[in-house]
C-alpha cells in the first residue's frame, strides 16, 4: 500500500519540478527587461530543482543517497540567491538601469 | 569552544555519510581530516557568529517551513502572471529598511527575500536593502514587513 502511495508522491514531485522548470523557461523568454527575466530563473531554482530533489529522495527511500540529495537541496538554498544577487548586482554596475523599462527588451 | 565541537561534529557527520564506509582506516582518516579542517579554521577565525551560526540553529525548525511555504505561494504567483496571456507586471525598484541588528540576520534577511521569486535583493548599504519586484503585490507584501519582523526573531536576541 505504502509502496505505490510514495511512487505517486515522488512521480507528482517530480512532474511538478518538471513543470515549473518549463514555466521558468517561458519567462525567461516572455518577461521584458533584464531584472525582471532574473525573477523567472529565480523560480526555476526553487520550484525546479528542490522538488525533482524530494522525489528522487523518495525514491531512494533511507538512504545514504537520500543524505547526499538533502546536501545539494542545502548548497542550492544556500548558493542560488547568492548567484541571483551577484546577477542582479553585475547588471546594475554595469549600467543596466532597473528603472529604464527597454533595456534589456529583445 | 562549543563551536569547535559543534564545527568539529558536523565535519565528521559529513565525512561519514558522503563516505559511507566505517573501517576503521577510513574513520581514523576522516578524523584526522576533521582534527585538521577545524584547526585551520580557528586559526583563519572564521568559528564565529558568522561562520558557524550555531545560535540560530534550533530556531530554523520555525523559520524554514514558513519560508519554503512563502516561496511555493509566490512560485505559484509568478507562474500564473509569466503563463498569462497580458503578461500583468509592473516591475519596481524600492528601499526597504530592515531590523536586524547583526550582519548574519540581515544575510538571512536579503537571501530570504531573493529566494522568494518575484522579489530580489540587489544592493545593500548598512541597514537599507534596494529591492527589485515583479509586482506591485509582491512589493507591498516585502514592505509590509512580515517577512523582515519573522526573521528578526528568527536571529535572536542574543
Amino acid at each position: 500500500m505504502l509502496e505505490p502511495a510514495l511512487d505517486f508522491l515522488s512521480w507528482a514531485l517530480i512532474l511538478t519540478g518538471g513543470v515549473f522548470g518549463v514555466i521558468g523557461g517561458i519567462g525567461i523568454v516572455r518577461l521584458p527587461t533584464f531584472f525582471t527575466r532574473i525573477h523567472a530563473a529565480g523560480m526555476a531554482e526553487t520550484m525546479c530543482a528542490p522538488p525533482i530533489l524530494l522525489g528522487m529522495m523518495l525514491q531512494s527511500g533511507w538512504s545514504l543517497v537520500t543524505f547526499k540529495l538533502v546536501v545539494i537541496l542545502v548548497f542550492l538554498f544556500l548558493t542560488s540567491p547568492t548567484a541571483s544577487h551577484a546577477l542582479a548586482k553585475a547588471a546594475l554596475h554595469g549600467g543596466v538601469s532597473p528603472h529604464d523599462e527597454d533595456v534589456g527588451r529583445s | 569552544m562549543v563551536r569547535y565541537f559543534s564545527l568539529a561534529l558536523v565535519l565528521l557527520a559529513v565525512w561519514l555519510l558522503l563516505s559511507g564506509h566505517y573501517d576503521p582506516l577510513l574513520i581514523s582518516l576522516g578524523v584526522a581530516s576533521v582534527i585538521l579542517t577545524t584547526w585551520i579554521a580557528a586559526r583563519l577565525k572564521i568559528v564565529d557568529i558568522e561562520g558557524h551560526p550555531i545560535h540560530i540553529a534550533l530556531r530554523t525548525i520555525r523559520y524554514f517551513p514558513w519560508l519554503f511555504w512563502e516561496i511555493v505561494k509566490s512560485n505559484v504567483d509568478v507562474a500564473r502572471r509569466v503563463l498569462s496571456p497580458s503578461l500583468p507586471v509592473s516591475p519596481r525598484v524600492f528601499t526597504v529598511q530592515s531590523s536586524q541588528r547583526t550582519a548574519v540576520g540581515r544575510t538571512i534577511y536579503a537571501n530570504s527575500i531573493t529566494l522568494t521569486p518575484g522579489t530580489v535583493t540587489i544592493d545593500v548599504r548598512g541597514s537599507e536593502l534596494d529591492v527589485h519586484s515583479l509586482t506591485s503585490e509582491s512589493a507591498a507584501e516585502i514592505q509590509s514587513g512580515r517577512m523582515d519582523a519573522r526573521v528578526t526573531i528568527f536571529e535572536g536576541a542574543d
